[in-house]
């Protein structure tokens, strides 16, 4: 009951209002800390200073898969519960996750040249990374091209959750087949792989990532919380002026 | 520096997309304000709002 009060859209303004900026201001100071600590990691052993690219791949990956499974649970709170703060979440998050996804994708190309000699191979983790951020943009096309905003929403929430399913094969896809992507190097059976002097600058850069992931979706939320006041508020201006 | 070029292109590309997502939010998120400003200043509020005389008259016993 507590959550269902606070899923309220006047409360999640005057909630996010105070929040925001400290979120924001969080991610800007951990983001800090982690370039600064990224700079002075030693070099990998295999990949020398490339390893610097790391720092932003991994997080924009483990982002861009962790925005669309949020968008599957806002997904369920459209279909089952019609929650309006669940569709506004849903919404907020597709050009958010889109973005991690590109550039997911854009900075593990700048990777592959100079370590696998390639920008692009079609091997099942980057294809499903692919298909990940075209299921972002298809989620987002879908919503612009149906007018009635609670037929799209429910039209975005069934795609979104039906390729849900590409999440588990984005992440276990480098077990299930022989990818020229390397296996699972930090969340794995038997722990991580990478030695200290890499992995906390690394997952100091994740936290402050995922930080502005959250500042970010906060402000596109109240944005489009404001935006249908906006519509409503019009509409009724426009039915006021015609009776 | 080994392959800085693909090193400093990775966090300028990082940069920019993250930056003009950033932009884009806050200019839509200012131009949603701006819009209900002047509805508001149009005397057309929301039914709900503690501004509106009609849900004042409502509360007053």
């Amino acid at each position: 009951m507590a959550f269902l009060d606070l899923a309220n859209p006047t409360r999640f303004l005057s909630y996010s209002g105070r929040l925001l900026p400290w979120v924001a201001g969080a991610a800007v100071l951990v983001l800090a800390i982690g370039f600064g600590l990224a700079f002075r990691a030693p070099a990998d052993y295999q990949q020398g200073e490339t390893v610097k690219i790391m720092y932003v791949h991994v997080p924009f990956a483990w982002l861009a898969m962790f925005a669309y499974t949020m968008m599957a649970a806002s997904s369920l709170g459209i279909l089952v519960w019609r929650h309006p703060l669940a569709d506004v979440a849903h919404k907020a998050a597709a050009p958010i996750g889109a973005t991690f996804a590109a550039l997911c994708l854009v900075t593990g190309a700048l990777w592959g040249r100079p370590m696998w000699g390639t920008y692009w191979v079609w091997d099942a983790r980057l294809t499903s990374m692919l298909v990940l951020l075209l299921l972002y943009l298809g989620v987002m096309a879908l919503r612009a091209a149906i007018d009635d905003p609670s037929r799209s929403g429910r039209a975005a929430a069934v795609l979104t959750l039906v390729g849900v399913v590409n999440i588990p094969i984005v992440k276990f896809s480098v077990d299930w087949w022989n990818t020229l992507h390397q296996p699972a190097s930090v969340f794995r059976m038997g722990g991580s792989t990478i030695d200290a002097a890499l992995l906390w600058p690394l997952m100091t850069c994740a936290l402050g990532f995922t930080l502005l992931f959250v500042a970010l979706h906060m402000l596109a939320m109240r944005t489009e919380i404001l935006r249908r006041r906006v519509e409503v508020l019009e509409a009724r201006a426009a039915a006021e002026a015609v009776g | 520096m080994e392959h800085v070029a693909f090193i400093a292109a990775s966090y300028i590309v990082s940069a920019l997309g993250l930056g003009l997502l950033a932009l884009w939010l806050l200019m839509d998120n200012g131009a949603q304000k701006r819009a209900l400003a002047e509805l508001e200043a149009r005397g057309v509020r929301r039914r709900s709002s503690p501004a509106n005389p009609a849900r004042l008259e409502e509360r007053t016993p």
